[in-house]
C-alpha cells in the first residue's frame, strides 16, 4: 500500500511561464527514460527478486521515482498554468493544446502517449537490474540536455536535484546486482 | 485556511513559524532518511548509516508532528485524526505552494 504526503519531495520554484521547456520537460513526465517509466519498471519487477535486498531497493526506488513524476507534473504545470494563448500559439506547446489545454498528458516531449513498451520485466534479476543500471543512465543523459535547454534558475535547480538522484540509483542498483551474482553464486556450488 | 488551522490548534512552541521554512524543513530531514533508506537497503550492516537514519527519523517525527499542529494533516489514510471539518481538503496540494 501506498501513503500520500501533501509535499513534494524537493522544492519546485519555478520563475517564469514557458510552454516550450514545458513540452521539452515532458519526456521525463510521459517519455522512454521519464520518471513514469522508472517507476512502474521497477515496481513491477521485484517480484522476481531473489534477495530481500534487491527487493527493498526496487520497491524504494521505484516509490521515490513516482514522487519524481510528480515533481516533473509541478514543473510542468507551473510553466504553462498561466500563459496566455498568445504564448502558447507557434511554441511546441501547441499540439498538446490542441490535446489536452493546459492539463498534464504523460507523454514524451514529442507528444507520444507513454507506453508500457518503454519498459522491461523478465523472470531474470540479472538481466532487470542491468536494465535498470542502463535507465539510470539514459535518465541522466536525459536531465543534462534538460538543463542546458533550461532558462529558469528555479527549473535548473530542480532539474540539477532529479539528475543526482538518477547517479544515486544507479549506484544502488549496482551494489543490488552484485548481491544478486554473489547469491548466485553461492547457490550454483552449495 | 492555513491561517483557521492556526487558531484552531492554538500555539505551538517552535522556531519555524512560518509554513514555508517548516515544509522546507521537513523536506530536509525527509530527503536525508530517503537517501539512507536506500543505502541501507544494499549496506544493512552498515552501523553508522544506520545511526544516521535513526537520528534523523526522530527529528523528521517531531518536525511532521509540529506540522499537523500548526496546519493540518500532512498525510492521508489515519495518519492523524483530524478536526471538524475535515481538513485534509482544506490544505493546500504541493503544485499551490
Ligand atoms: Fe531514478
Amino acid at each position: 500500500m501506498w501513503i500520500y504526503e501533501k509535499k513534494l519531495e524537493y522544492p519546485v520554484k519555478v520563475d517564469t511561464t514557458n510552454p516550450a521547456l514545458a513540452q521539452m520537460i515532458m519526456e521525463q513526465f510521459g517519455g522512454a527514460d521519464g520518471e513514469l517509466a522508472a517507476g512502474i519498471r521497477y515496481l513491477t519487477q521485484r517480484f522476481v527478486m531473489p534477495t530481500k535486498e534487491s527487493i527493498a531497493i526496487l520497491t524504494d526506488v521505484g516509490t521515490e521515482e513516482l514522487a519524481h513524476w510528480e515533481i516533473i507534473e509541478t514543473l510542468v504545470w507551473k510553466l504553462v498554468k498561466d500563459a496566455p494563448l498568445d504564448k502558447i500559439k507557434g511554441t511546441p506547446f501547441e499540439a498538446h493544446f490542441a490535446a489536452h489545454g493546459r492539463s498534464p498528458f504523460p507523454g514524451n516531449a514529442g507528444g507520444h502517449p507513454w507506453t508500457a513498451a518503454y519498459i522491461q520485466s523478465k523472470d531474470d534479476p540479472i538481466t532487470n537490474l542491468y536494465e535498470d543500471m542502463a535507465a539510470e543512465q539514459k535518465a541522466r543523459s536525459t536531465y543534462e540536455y534538460l538543463i542546458q535547454l533550461s532558462d529558469d534558475p528555479g527549473v535548473t535547480d530542480t532539474l540539477k536535484f532529479l539528475r543526482e538522484r538518477e547517479v544515486v540509483h544507479f549506484q544502488r542498483f549496482g551494489e543490488a546486482l552484485m548481491g544478486v551474482q554473489e547469491y548466485k553464486d553461492t547457490k550454483k556450488y552449495l | 485556511m492555513i491561517e483557521d488551522n492556526k487558531e484552531n490548534y492554538g500555539e505551538v512552541n517552535s522556531e519555524h513559524t512560518n509554513y514555508e521554512d517548516l515544509l522546507l524543513e521537513i523536506q530536509k530531514f525527509e530527503f536525508a532518511t530517503v537517501d539512507l533508506n536506500l543505502f541501507l537497503d544494499t549496506h544493512p550492516d552498515n552501523q553508522r548509516a544506520l545511526n544516521d537514519y535513526n537520528m534523523y527519523t526522530v527529528e523528521l517525527s517531531k518536525l511532521k508532528k509540529e506540522y499537523r499542529l500548526k496546519f493540518g494533516p500532512l498525510a492521508n489514510f489515519g495518519s492523524a485524526p483530524s478536526m471538524s471539518p475535515w481538513q485534509w481538503v482544506e490544505t493546500p496540494w504541493p503544485w499551490e505552494v
